[in-house]
């Protein structure tokens, strides 16, 4: 079938165009040329004075996987609050915090995001990661495989092996949980927590490995590049939510040394210790690092006020916080000799002056760092927010008045505490498709998603200009994933299965045969098991895997 | 013939994939690893291949379209069992969306003492690899471990090797309440479980002095339940000593009036000890015949566990009140399906309301039901996901024969298609 969307107001940053009228044409889910005058055109829209974008990516979200599971199941009480209706096109399910699989997938379509990537795969519950993003309809789904507490890592770090066989442990641990990316959390802190350590700094030594955090970034941001994947390595830090932990931030970005990096929910990793009630703004410290180190990439981590569940791979911190659980239930989770999890409910609170000033630490970091390619808007969901706020961020982004209004309402001590309403920055349209869009696929490293252009695949959101940006983003006109229109006015019409995106990055198979010995010795299941096989993506007719490109290996 | 390595159980529900099983033609012989457990359930043979109506062969299609009609014309139906793999538990969960049934896992009445505790306070857990390679004191509660799973001390705590133990000998066992029925928990060099006999209707007061020593309360009593306070008071020290304890449980076995409160305390007692500078670890017993798989796949996809009602077009859960069982007796419900792909001796409960089997072939009934649709067994007739116990590894349930023996998914997808 060939399209035709008519004269758009086109924001593609991936191609520079920045709000020009345009005619986009798509045919077999892809766009194509302008055909030729006599070719039939099967269906046109007419776009007129609409705002045409490629389709939203949250590049960091939980919506896979063991963790998030819990959370579903330990607040029953948040789902009944937000019940969602079955219709002839869509399944039943819960919204709100932590939503069931079918529900985030319609409700990221409606919002006009059309790929989500789950930040936290422990390589042992990476089945259960892909089984439930398998369930999420519309969306194309990845994730980045989470090392750096395993034994194995830690062992190989003792034992002094040297990076060439990192680079194969890496490589294959990504090819066994099907993953696109690297993420290390809290790095060696979830396997110090097994041994009773309750914290560990940048250049601690886990008791029982004596390697440091650092040492750990280190060589897998390293193996990282090495092995040719493009998205850095993805850095969960050290001390999450520690006031003072903004020295700890910087510390690592600048001892990385020059290496590709990411900054998750970098707003976690932001605060000072100074003031009344040892709590500051690290914001403008971070912002001015990450415009100085050109290496370096972040999402923020946005917090929004209401009720919400953190779920983290991060046991330590977690488990140091459960005293802020709310309402007063939590779990926390050592994992398989692999990683751990812990879940808390959190419910962030405007006239609370930590969180009034996590708030505002969030907007500081989004208007101070110059870069829109190298900062990405996530709510790290639901830890900061649920995803569907989205919208309501993008307007704090856009719209300094209504930032303004909203800052005067927080907790006064806090609005003493941030620069805030000094900002003047309102960030652009193009500006936003830079962060949801554009910017998102080159981090990830899809090669032919978050773009408008010829051989790109048509994902395209059509959103009707309002000076109320929130009403704008939270509505699409049109939302189409692969060519195929999905949703009109703000609702799924109809519903498809997105891909898996993953890399296929070398190794050297004799890194097997330790494996093989290690898993024999101490795992409890066989390394030929544990390996997830394509078929297990796609022998249910609806999974489909994409493999993107690497970049050159030395 | 031909004999395959490395298979897993969905059986055991501690992800045994050691397995080495013949087979020659649809006979199965388990030759290396089995248990009392895996072994029959391996071993049985397929005695049903054909669907029926009213105790009639029929094709498939004609089992199917009756089932149809039976849930077409029911008000509200329950899928009970469910009792499958993944891909068959969303068949469950699509079908249950479709007709507005109750979803209910025939194990969730045992379950529900878990939910409940984890739904009030939460708990702090760990998995088979931590405590076969941390754990330094195991404490038994309220189960005969080596009656629920054969190789469990085998295989996670008396392990020749382990990372962080010198020697696994060495790890301390502890019953509380039921006894050890054989010697399975005695370790290799002959140091018995040290065991603090109880009757189960006594667990709860014996677990809340328990915690009461853990956190350093006084205890006036010298006797409680027949233990000696003295020997609580050694399990709590040394609960609080070990560097990695773990306590284990099987909601499953704690068979007296609110259990929940036990499963609770035990909890609660766990997260004590984790501010005591020292560390230890919950580790719930169950993932039989499916039931973490059922919570699992409906709490992904409803965001609850699985007892959960579809009837009024979204998910609404109450442990209590869409209790199948409750439901069919109360003449809540009036039609049942029932799941059960691993187990052909759980059969149905005896209802009077119209009833569609997809269960394991072989599965006897004292009354026939209206529609019986035999299906092949994950990890055995066709591939799959199962989950074990402790939540987070999905097993790779490989195919092991060519039964043509349709799967869950496939008949519960086909009766969704047809309704």
């Amino acid at each position: 079938m060939l399209m035709k969307l008519t004269a758009g107001t086109v924001y593609d940053p991936a191609s520079g165009i920045d709000g020009q009228v345009k005619t986009l044409y798509v045919q077999d889910g892809k766009f194509v040329k302008q055909p030729a005058s006599d070719v039939k055109i099967d269906k046109e829209y007419d776009l007129k004075g609409k705002v045409v974008m490629a389709g939203a990516i949250d590049m960091h979200t939980h919506i896979g996987g063991g963790k998030g599971n819990i959370a579903r199941m330990l607040i029953p009480e948040d789902h009944r609050k937000d019940p969602v209706h079955r219709s002839d096109i869509t399944r039943s399910g819960c919204g709100h915090a932590m939503p069931s699989t079918f529900t985030t997938g319609y409700r990221y379509a409606e919002m006009g995001y059309t790929a989500g990537f789950e930040p936290a795969i422990l390589p042992v519950n990476a089945r259960q990661a892909h089984m439930e993003m398998a369930d999420i309809p519309i969306l194309d789904k990845g994730g980045y495989v989470m090392l750096g507490s395993d034994d194995y890592l830690l062992r190989m770090l003792t034992a002094k092996k040297d990076q060439k066989a990192i680079n194969d442990y890496v490589a294959w641990t990504m090819n066994a949980a099907k993953a696109i990316g690297v993420k290390v959390v809290n790095p060696g802190g979830i396997n110090a927590f097994k041994f009773n350590q309750r914290k560990l700094d940048l250049d601690e030594q886990n008791s029982h490995y004596q390697v440091t955090p650092r040492e750990i970034l280190q060589v897998l941001a390293t193996a990282v590049k090495e092995i040719g994947v493009k998205h850095p390595l993805h850095v969960h830090g050290c001390n999450l939510g520690v006031p003072g932990n903004v020295e700890t931030t910087l510390d690592t970005m600048q001892g990385i040394g020059g290496l590709p990096m990411h900054l998750t929910h970098i707003q976690f990793h932001s605060y000072g210790s100074e003031g009344d009630f040892k709590f500051s703004s690290g914001g403008a410290a971070i912002a001015e690092a990450i415009n100085k180190h050109k290496n370096i990439t972040a999402d923020v981590g946005q917090i929004l006020f209401g009720q919400t569940i953190t779920a983290s791979g991060d046991n330590m911190r977690q488990h140091a916080n459960h005293g802020f659980a709310s309402p007063n239930k939590w779990v926390c989770m050592d994992i398989e000799c692999d990683a751990g999890c812990g879940v808390v409910p959190f419910k962030y609170r405007d006239q609370n002056f930590v969180n009034a000033l996590q708030w505002a630490i969030g907007l500081e970091i989004f208007l101070l760092v110059d870069d829109p390619w190298r900062i990405f808007l996530t709510t790290d969901h639901p830890n900061g927010a649920p995803f569907t706020t989205y919208p309501h961020l993008i307007r704090l982004l856009m719209d300094k008045s209504f930032r303004n209004d909203m800052l005067a309402t927080i907790h006064p001590e806090a609005q003493k505490m941030t620069t805030l309403a000094s900002i003047d920055r309102e960030y652009s349209l193009q500006e936003i498709a830079i962060l949801t869009r554009a910017g998102a696929a080159r981090l990830v490293g899809l090669d032919d998603r978050g773009s408008l252009t010829e051989g790109a695949w048509a994902d395209i959101t059509v959103y009707t200009e309002n000076a109320d940006r929130e009403k704008m983003f939270e509505k699409p006109d049109y939302v189409f994933k692969d060519g195929e229109l999905v949703v009109v006015d703000g609702k799924v019409v109809h519903t498809k299965w997105g891909t898996t995106h993953i890399v296929r990055p070398d190794w050297d198979n004799s890194v097997e045969k330790d494996l093989q010995k290690y898993f024999d010795r101490f795992m409890t299941m066989k390394v030929g098991n544990f390996k997830i096989s394509d078929d297990e993506i796609t022998e249910d007719g609806r999974g489909s895997l994409t493999t993107h490109s690497l970049n050159g290996v030395t | 013939m031909t004999e395959i390595t490395e298979v897993p159980s969905p059986f055991c529900g501690i992800g045994a994939d050691d397995l080495t099983i013949q087979v020659n033609d649809l006979a199965v012989k388990v030759i290396e690893n089995g248990c009392a457990v895996n072994t029959p359930a391996f071993e049985q043979a397929i005695t049903d291949t054909s669907a029926r109506v009213d105790g009639k062969e029929v094709s498939l299609d004609v089992a199917v379209a009756k089932a149809a009609e039976l849930l077409g014309a029911s008000n509200q139906p329950v899928i009970g069992g469910c009792a499958t793999d993944v891909n068959g538990m969303r068949g469950v969960m699509a079908l249950a969306d479709r007709s507005g049934a109750v979803v209910d896992n025939m194990n969730f009445t045992a379950a529900r003492r878990n939910f409940l505790a984890l739904q009030d306070t939460g708990w702090m857990t760990t998995t088979l690899a931590e405590i076969k390679n941390r754990c330094d004191y195991f404490l038994v509660v309220g189960v005969d471990l080596e009656g629920f799973s054969p190789r469990f001390f085998e295989r996670y705590l008396w392990n020749k090797e382990s990372m962080f133990l010198t020697d696994t000998s060495q790890r301390e066992v502890v019953y509380i309440g039921k006894a050890p029925s054989g010697d399975a928990s005695t370790s290799p060099t002959g140091c018995k479980a040290k065991v603090l006999p109880c009757a189960d209707e006594d667990l709860p007061e014996v677990m809340a002095v328990l915690r009461a020593l853990v956190k350093g309360k006084k205890i006036v009593a010298d006797n409680i339940c027949g233990i000696a306070v003295s020997d609580l008071q050694v399990v709590a020290d040394q609960l609080k000593a070990a560097k990695y304890g773990v306590v284990t449980w099987a909601a499953g076995a704690l068979g007296f009036e609110q259990a929940e409160l036990t499963v609770q305390m035990l909890t609660e007692m766990v997260k004590d000890i984790n501010t005591m500078d020292t560390r230890c670890s919950g580790f719930p017993l169950g993932g039989k015949e499916g039931d973490q798989t059922a919570n699992q796949v409906c709490g992904w996809t409803s965001a609850y566990p699985a007892r959960t009602r579809f009837s009024s077009g979204f998910p609404e859960y109450d442990p209590f009140l869409y209790d199948s069982n409750v439901m069919l007796a109360n003449g809540e419900a009036d039609a049942l399906v029932w799941v059960q792909a691993f187990n052909s001796a759980s059969v149905p409960p005896k209802v009077a309301v119209p009833t569609i089997v997809v269960a394991r072939s072989g599965m006897v009934f004292d009354t026939e039901p209206d529609v019986f649709i035999p299906v092949g067994t994950p990890g055995i007739d066709h591939a799959g996901h199962a989950y074990r116990l402790d939540n987070v590894v999905a097993i790779r349930l490989k195919k092991c024969r060519d039964s043509g023996l349709p799967s869950t998914a496939d008949v519960l997808h086909a009766i969704e298609q047809a309704l």
